[in-house]
């Protein structure tokens, strides 16, 4: 039975991705995109590994496509902003990833009452992941540290109005 | 609930398929923001191929590895949606044939 709710969440994941990708008009795509990021960590949960699929909601479908709606919305609104938004509350565009989501959700709440792990029948908790990263895998959070720094500061450099390149070019 | 349910094989063609997915949308599109969606796609996936064969024997490791991939995901999207908005000023359109020409 509990193999069965993989195999949704499976084809929960692949569709949505598809249809994401297939999507013409960015905003819906993103929200088809969070559905399969939700997916996947359904899946990462009934793999027995609570810890990434709180972060892959936590991370993913939260901060990232955060970001993503927050530019996808300062690049479109216009004058036509207002129809847009009225196109967008129709039931059209948010029943089918609604009902995915909805479906995910009773998978959640149907997997919490029974040992998850699919694949080998542990679970790995958070304890032994912190161990694991501050214990042989140090190196790495500091490299990784250090990306975070380089993002930051180039995330700032391009996000400027005007840099100098410009005003000199122009 | 012990032994051996859903094969991991199983998981990783499912990798497989989401990565190519990624793959193709990369490609095909010509939209930068769906390009970056594809990148997201691609590297979500190679963290499930990670995160299931950690699973798969009980170890932490695959989880920590999905930490340093979520952390590769965030600074490339921050750099990258950076990107969007100075090609949106620089060419007021999306199109990445657009900016084909490594000019400034």
């Amino acid at each position: 039975m509990m193999e069965n709710l993989f195999y949704i969440a499976a084809v929960v994941a692949l569709s949505t991705t598809i249809l994401a990708l297939t999507r013409a008009n960015a905003a819906h795509a993103l929200i088809y995109l969070i559905v399969s990021l939700l997916a996947v960590a359904v899946l990462f949960f009934l793999m027995g590994a609570p810890f990434a699929a709180a972060l892959e909601i936590l991370i993913y479908a939260g901060a990232i496509m955060v970001l993503f709606v927050f530019v996808i919305m300062m690049l479109n609104l216009g004058e036509a902003g207002e129809d847009r938004e009225r196109i967008g509350l129709h039931p059209r565009n948010w029943i089918i990833p609604g009902l995915m989501t909805a479906l995910l959700f009773v998978e959640l709440v149907y997997a919490l009452d029974q040992v998850p792990a699919l694949t080998s029948g542990v679970d790995v908790s958070p304890k032994e992941v912190g161990i694991m990263l501050f214990g042989p895998y140090v190196l790495a959070v500091e490299l990784a540290s250090m990306l975070l720094m380089a993002g930051l500061v180039g995330a700032y450099h391009l996000g400027r109005r005007f840099n100098i390149r410009n005003v000199r070019n122009n | 609930m012990g032994g051996l349910q859903v094969p991991l094989e199983h998981v990783q063609v499912l990798a497989a398929l989401l990565f190519s997915c990624g793959l193709l949308g990369l490609m095909l599109r010509r939209n930068i923001i769906f390009m970056l969606m594809s990148l997201e796609v691609m590297l979500n996936s190679a963290a499930l191929a990670f995160v299931a064969a950690g699973a798969r024997w009980a170890e932490a490791d695959g989880q920590v590895i999905f930490l340093l991939i979520l952390a590769v995901a965030a600074a490339e999207i921050s750099v990258g949606l950076g990107l969007v908005l100075q090609i949106q000023r620089r060419f007021k359109t999306l199109d990445m044939d657009n900016a084909n020409r490594l000019r400034g």
